[in-house]
């Protein structure tokens, strides 16, 4: 399974980059989204997988069952989304407004010294 | 009262947000807010320096976790140092902003975003996690996004676009070590950490994630090959905003590659200090290369951040004890005397009425005063004696003779002529020669505030300089602590929640 998780990780950041490379303003902000996926998905499957077994306290126990999943791997990822999804929700507006403000989605009319 | 010192300059900052925040549409109020929360944490920043100079380093457990299972913050004199000089640069920053920034963003965003920013960058120095520097610098990232696009109108819409695009790629490439270390070692605590990778398997396990932790920090530090995301986007957005950039975001970068480099992966003998010591060298020349080309005084400025931050790189690759010193001074030199010459570029536009070397002229015979203002941070950053910027290259240029490093001394030094003859196109383009005949009639006159907040800059800097020794002794306990962690990790790991 770590395999199949690994390669979907780098699917998502090869298509990832291939979008951020090619020149347009959407296609970058689409890039950005999944760049982030893929970091969520490379932090959970280095983390260690485990199938069937969340960390869960069993009633009347202290800890989790030995062998169950590490929580924190995911409790890292939960803060990532978060921070992911709003610095995404910025960006796309900044993509709007530039889009606007430079009337094109090509990116080689913008960069900020001839901008 | 040392734990509360320890929060204080997160909690400083966004109390003071959170007051902008309900002021919101309120000019005179948020200017009152914002300058005096600025205050409170340069005051709160002093008596952390002097607590930790006095009583070593402090640690407090965040929510009465045991390290390292819980967040926590640390201060060593490192950490100490660049928390107190961020905030002398914050309260000069705020300020000058309330006679630069226009009254519709200072009535409702500037001072909001402005203590977010400094809440990130305070919470990036004194946080002893490493996940949690992530969120630190997403914090500092999110706030200067918003004030880099509003500050510049539609020009820097199009330069946010690279900015933004860079740094998320930086956070992505940090993201993935924080995830690919903790698979590896089991922990994120900075101190556990350094313990668990001091056995040689996990530590060679674990280069990978050192260079992508280097890609990353290189990123927001502006090291070369990628730094060009800088000179694109601050020389778009407002003098006040662009020099609180100049001063205290890349120093964050620059922060973090020297904790991790001497804390969790030592450059000692591995093969990671030579790459660094030839990016350092790359560093200098091209930035200040690319700086020689340019005719506009804030773009000149931004290729000399990246130039400079050659040398704070170069003193962290040569790994020794004096090295570290005099990048630590490097640093605390650069931040303040860059952000006084963004904010004198901000004064020289508005009293010439342009940015362009070409259209400016003859201010040296009208406004003595501004020259004075000019000439004093930029011989500092030339490293004129008897100003900061003199020991500071001074005493790095020692530290790379004590090791043999002989290029890059010499790189050092060249790049340092080259950096006088910038200081000097500056000085000739808008001081010296006759005023071109197509200037805009009306040079404004300068307000006051931003003028003192300029001079009180000034004054740091002279100081600094008349001062070096008793800062070098400082730098030097810092290095010192960063050469042997021994403090450091004790004081992580056995403070009691």
């Amino acid at each position: 399974m770590t395999v199949l998780v690994a390669l979907a990780v780098g699917i998502v950041y090869g298509v990832s980059l291939l979008l951020l490379l090619r020149g347009s303003l959407w296609q970058l902000l689409l890039g950005l989204a999944l760049l982030s996926h893929g970091a969520h998905l490379l932090i959970f499957a280095a983390g260690g997988l485990v199938l069937g077994a969340p960390p869960l306290v069993p009633e009347g126990a202290l800890a989790p069952l030995q062998g169950s999943a590490d929580p924190l791997p995911q409790a890292l990822i939960l803060t990532a989304i978060v921070i992911a999804f709003a610095v995404l929700a910025f960006a796309l507006v900044l993509g709007l407004c530039a889009g606007e403000a430079g009337g094109t989605d090509d990116l080689e009319a913008y960069g900020g010294e001839r901008g | 009262m040392s734990g509360f010192l320890l929060v204080a300059p997160i909690l400083i900052p966004l109390l003071a947000a959170i007051a902008g925040a309900l002021g919101w549409g309120r000019a005179r109020l948020q200017r009152g807010i914002g300058v005096a929360g600025a205050g409170a944490l340069l005051v709160a920043a002093g008596s952390l320096f002097l607590q930790v100079q006095q009583a070593g380093v402090l640690a407090l457990q965040v929510g009465s976790w045991s390290a390292p299972f819980g967040i926590t913050l640390v201060v060593d004199l490192i950490a100490a140092l660049m928390v107190l000089v961020t905030a002398v640069v914050g309260l000069a920053v705020a300020v000058y902003a309330t006679s630069e920034i226009d009254e519709r963003f200072l009535a409702t965003g500037f001072f909001p975003f402005f203590h977010v920013l400094l809440m990130g960058v305070c919470g990036a120095f004194v946080t002893g996690d490493l996940f949690n520097l992530y969120v630190w610098f997403e914090v500092m990232l999110l706030a200067s996004f918003v004030l880099l696009v509003s500050g510049g109108g539609r020009r820097s819409f199009t330069s946010g676009i690279t900015y933004v695009t860079l740094n998320l790629l930086a956070s992505a490439f940090f993201l993935a070590a924080v995830g690919i270390l903790y698979g590896q070692v089991g922990s994120l605590n900075l101190a556990d950490l350094a313990i668990k990778l001091r056995v040689p398997e996990a530590a060679d396990a674990s280069k990978p994630v050192a260079m992508l932790l280097l890609v990353a920090f290189g990123i927001k530090a502006g090291l070369f090959p990628v730094f060009f995301w800088l000179p694109a986007s601050y020389p778009t957005t407002g003098f006040a905003v662009s020099a609180l950039f100049a001063g205290l975001l890349t120093k964050v970068g620059v922060y973090a590659l020297i904790r991790v480099f001497t804390l969790l992966f030592p450059l000692g003998e591995g093969e990671l200090a030579p790459l660094l010591l030839g990016i350092a060298a790359a560093t200098m020349a091209s930035g200040v290369l690319a700086a020689a080309s340019q005719a506009h005084v804030r773009r000149i400025l931004s290729f000399h951040i990246v130039s400079q931050i050659g040398y704070m790189a170069m003193g962290l690759a040569l790994a020794t004890p004096l090295a570290l010193a005099s990048a630590i001074f490097y640093v605390l030199h650069h931040i303040v005397t860059k952000t006084n010459l963004f904010l004198v570029g901000g004064l020289i536009a508005r009293a010439g009425g342009s940015e362009e070397l070409t259209r400016l002229g003859a201010l040296g015979s009208r406004r003595i005063g501004l020259a004075i203002l000019f000439a004093v941070p930029a011989l500092s950053l030339a490293g004129v004696p008897p100003l900061s910027g003199f020991f500071a290259k001074l005493f790095l240029i020692r530290a790379g003779l004590q090791v043999e490093a002989y290029a890059a001394v010499a790189v050092a030094l060249v790049v340092g002529l080259l950096t006088v003859f910038s200081m000097t196109k500056i000085w000739n383009e808008a001081f010296w020669k006759p005023a071109p005949e197509t200037r805009d009639a009306g040079g404004r006159g300068l307000p006051w505030a931003a003028v003192g907040a300029s001079g009180a800059l000034a004054l740091v800097t002279v100081s600094l300089g008349l001062g070096a020794e008793a800062l070098w002794s400082v730098a030097e306990a810092a290095a010192r602590q960063l050469h042997e962690p021994g403090d450091y990790l004790r004081t992580v790991l056995e403070v009691r929640p």
